[in-house]
């Protein structure tokens, strides 16, 4: 498969494009952000994305959804990106789904359905502690009646506090660091001994701590095999990281974009600042550290939709790769933007909070090179 | 079974019974590079794994059977390389006729010079070299100033050459002449002439890896028969734009390491540095921050690697930018020079050594030296990110 977009997937983009761009500029976060709205996105647009088709791209047809990949789910991500838009598209439409095509018809014909008609929002609770180490989860379900009971506490849950469904990662055996004896869950809103605490971040998103106080699970609510997770988990976890690669794509595009544009119309000693070669290097660097980013993030798509064994490492390579890229490009952005680029008014500063949020959701890029190199041996 | 799927069940086979165990080792050093040409000194195996491949036409297998290709598709193509990569052969032939000059005679060449120069560069007969750049006429290289005197039948060639790749060693030289000096760029053209000629003459420029494959070249009064120009007369540019994009790119490939020192990947430069370093209980390298560095050097060698494969499939489709080679020209350059920084490190003290037998010669430290010149030769670096700013970015002019 050639290492470009095939006609489809750009028609796809350019309508996800038109969308994203007339109904969610950065304009909506700042909006939202303003009101400090307190759910984090608006569910009416969430409802305008899944009548769009959006929230079924990755929903198997047998399933009722529209069985395309992670090619056509990253073509919408990186319009989100390139608008700031917040949405549940990550986490319900990529992540809760890539854990649901792992789980038995019940949790299928439950969730599905109702994530294709924009009827359900899903969280992904998986970290535990400031950093990204999925391996030290530590949160235990113990056996419980014919189900389990959750005890502990996870964060940076996006959309944590108002989610429908919560995919769980927990430990049913063996001690944090280990990679056996996870087992994950999808659990409904609202479930007894539940409580969250959002917390809103420096890019206006919310993330909630979440507290489990012996919530109980019925067996039913169990994604693949008990104890047997992390084979489910690390496929969720590259689905999530390609994604987060292919949104970050899009935030460090739009903040290129507008610098671009800057460098054109600025003027300084008469001449715009476009046309000084200190600048014209750094702006033509960053442009090709986006490109080798974007080649990167693609081919880890196309390996995740060919079930490609080196579709993990090609995720890691992406997400460190594109968190690289976009932190140089958001940095140069407010830089060439100068003082205007430290001003709340103007939105250039907006791209640099989401590109810090975002690095550092699933794994930053030092934690990504570091699993390449442990999975290289060394 | 595909018509794919059998060409490459064949071609592994040829290749496992007609490539030499020797050609399945690692170059160890630049003395190990088969360059063809009249002068060069070939080992058995090196000379029967070089004939039977050019009996297959495979030192060039896309290019027409007629020329001396193989004729290959682009898939075709491509299997063939993996399936080298595979069995670890080397390249058969690395060459100057091959990478530059070839995809230059294919597109401007008349019919007589592809029959001519085409399948003798294909066999290695011939080793060419590049006269570009002059002294004052470098990253300005329209500014060149070697004149060709139009004599009817033929051109005489009188002016100066630097960093002419193994002028020394080469047989033939592509070279760029002033045969106007009314446009800058309009009055160069490109021909093509034999070393040997009366009036040429070379001189190594010794360089900080202790080698002169630099050279020197000075033109005296040298008679140039006419139909050794390829395109027209004052049309030369075409054809040296043409050729550089071809030359950046296969500086470019030396990002994913070529055949060089480094191209065993990040995994066995961490190998090197554990011998050097040590290794911690777990395993891991014994140098942290080497390890990091490593290991942010393997993202970035595996997006590039990405980036390739799409710059490749683009060109295939015709859908490449006309200035994406400069893109990859920069990046892999810069790369390759990173590359080498960590052979250096991860080889410590014993990748120091200049002469020892056990270095092969001081291999990895001229070998990183050489390096540097990635981002200097075929274009600076500055120079690529000129191209991308102008005609990428649409930025203004200075």
């Amino acid at each position: 498969m050639p290492l470009f977009l095939t006609e489809e997937q750009t028609m796809l983009r350019d309508s996800a494009r038109q969308f994203v761009g007339d109904t969610a500029p950065v304009a909506h976060l700042r909006g939202l952000r303003d009101a400090a709205d307190p759910v984090g996105f608006s569910p009416t647009l969430w409802k305008q994305f899944a009548e769009m088709g959006f929230a079924a791209i990755l929903i198997p047809e047998a399933d009722g959804g529209l069985g395309l990949g992670h090619v056509e789910a990253g073509v919408v991500l990186e319009e989100i990106g390139r608008n700031l838009t917040p949405s549940p598209f990550l986490s319900t439409a990529v992540g809760a789904v890539t854990a649901l095509r792992h789980a038995g018809q019940g949790l299928r014909s439950h969730w599905f359905g109702r994530i294709a008609q924009g009827e359900a929002v899903a969280a992904l609770a998986i970290d535990e502690s400031a950093k990204h180490r999925p391996e030290q989860i530590a949160l235990t379900a113990v056996r419980a009646g014919n189900g389990f009971a959750l005890s502990g506490t996870k964060r940076f849950v996006t959309h944590g506090h108002v989610a429908d469904l919560i995919i769980v990662a927990a430990r049913t055996e063996g001690q944090p660091g280990t990679r056996d004896g996870i087992t994950l869950f999808a659990l409904d809103k609202g479930a007894a001994g539940l409580s969250a605490r959002p917390e809103r971040l420096a890019d206006a998103s919310l993330a909630a701590t979440l507290e489990f106080d012996r919530v109980e699970l019925t067996a039913d609510q169990v994604i693949g095999e008990v104890g047997q997770g992390w084979a489910v988990l690390s496929a969720l976890l590259s689905a999530t990281r390609t994604a987060a690669s292919a949104e970050l794509l899009g935030v460090g595009g739009g903040a290129m974009d507008m610098t671009t544009a800057y460098l054109k119309d600025r003027k300084q000693f008469g001449v715009p600042i476009g046309s000084f070669q200190a600048l014209q290097h750094r702006a033509a660097h960053l442009y090709c550290e986006m490109e080798v980013a974007r080649a990167a993030v693609l081919k880890a798509q196309q390996l995740l939709d060919a079930g490609d064994a080196g579709a993990e490492r090609a995720a890691l390579v992406a997400k460190a790769m594109t968190g690289l890229a976009t932190t140089l490009a958001v940095q140069e952005g407010v830089q060439m933007h100068g003082g205007i680029g430290m001003t709340d008014e103007y939105d250039i500063g907006f791209f640099m909070k989401r590109a810090r949020v975002l690095a550092e959701a699933f794994g930053d890029a030092n934690w990504a090179a570091d699993s390449l190199a442990r999975m290289g041996g060394y | 079974m595909t018509d794919l799927d059998t060409f490459r069940a064949e071609t592994r086979a040829w290749l496992e019974e007609n490539c030499p165990p020797a050609m399945r080792q690692p170059i160890a050093s630049e003395d190990d590079v088969v360059w063809g040409g009249r002068k060069a000194k070939l080992t058995p195996d090196q000379r029967l794994w070089l004939d039977r491949m050019a009996a297959r036409g495979w030192t060039v297998p896309d290019w027409p059977v007629a020329y001396g290709g193989g004729g290959l598709s682009p898939e075709q193509t491509k299997i063939l390389r993996e399936e080298m990569a595979r069995l670890k052969c080397r390249s058969p032939l690395q060459s100057f006729g091959i990478s530059m000059l070839g995809p230059a005679l294919l597109k401007y060449g008349n019919e007589a010079q592809k029959l001519r120069f085409l399948p003798e560069i294909a066999r290695g007969e011939i080793r060419w070299c590049q006269g570009y750049s002059e002294p004052n006429a470098g990253s300005d290289l329209a500014g060149l100033q070697t004149w060709a005197e139009d004599r009817g039948d033929h051109f005489v060639v009188s002016g100066q050459k630097v960093w002419t790749s193994y002028a020394d060693k080469a047989d033939w030289i592509f070279c760029l002449v002033r045969t106007s000096r009314e446009a800058k760029q309009g009055g160069i053209s490109f021909l093509l002439f034999d070393m040997d000629s009366p009036g040429v003459s070379t001189k190594p420029i010794l360089l900080i890896s202790g080698y002169s494959p630099f050279c020197e070249t000075f033109f005296d009064n040298v008679k140039v028969p006419k139909d050794q120009l390829v395109h027209q007369v004052n049309k030369g540019w075409d054809v040296a734009k043409y050729l550089l994009g071809h030359e950046r790119e296969m500086i470019s490939g030396m990002g994913l390491g070529g055949g060089g020192l480094g191209s065993g990947g990040p995994a066995a430069l961490a190998e090197e540095a554990k011998r050097a370093a040590g290794v911690e209980a777990d395993g891991r390298l014994a140098d942290p921050l080497l390890r990091a560095q490593i290991a942010l050097f393997e993202v970035r060698e595996r997006a590039f690697r990405a980036m390739s494969e799409r710059f490749i499939d683009e060109l295939k489709h015709g859908r490449a930018h006309p200035a994406q080679p400069s893109m990859m020209k920069y990046y892999g350059t810069e790369l390759n020079k990173a590359r080498y920084e960590l052979v250096m490190a991860a080889g410590g003290a014993d990748a120091l050594e200049w002469e020892s037998e056990a270095s092969h010669g001081g291999a990895k430290a001229r070998a990183w030296l050489r390096t540097k010149a990635n981002s200097i030769e075929g274009g600076t670096s500055e120079i690529q990110l000129n191209i991308v700013a102008k005609h990428i970015l649409n930025l203004p002019g200075a």
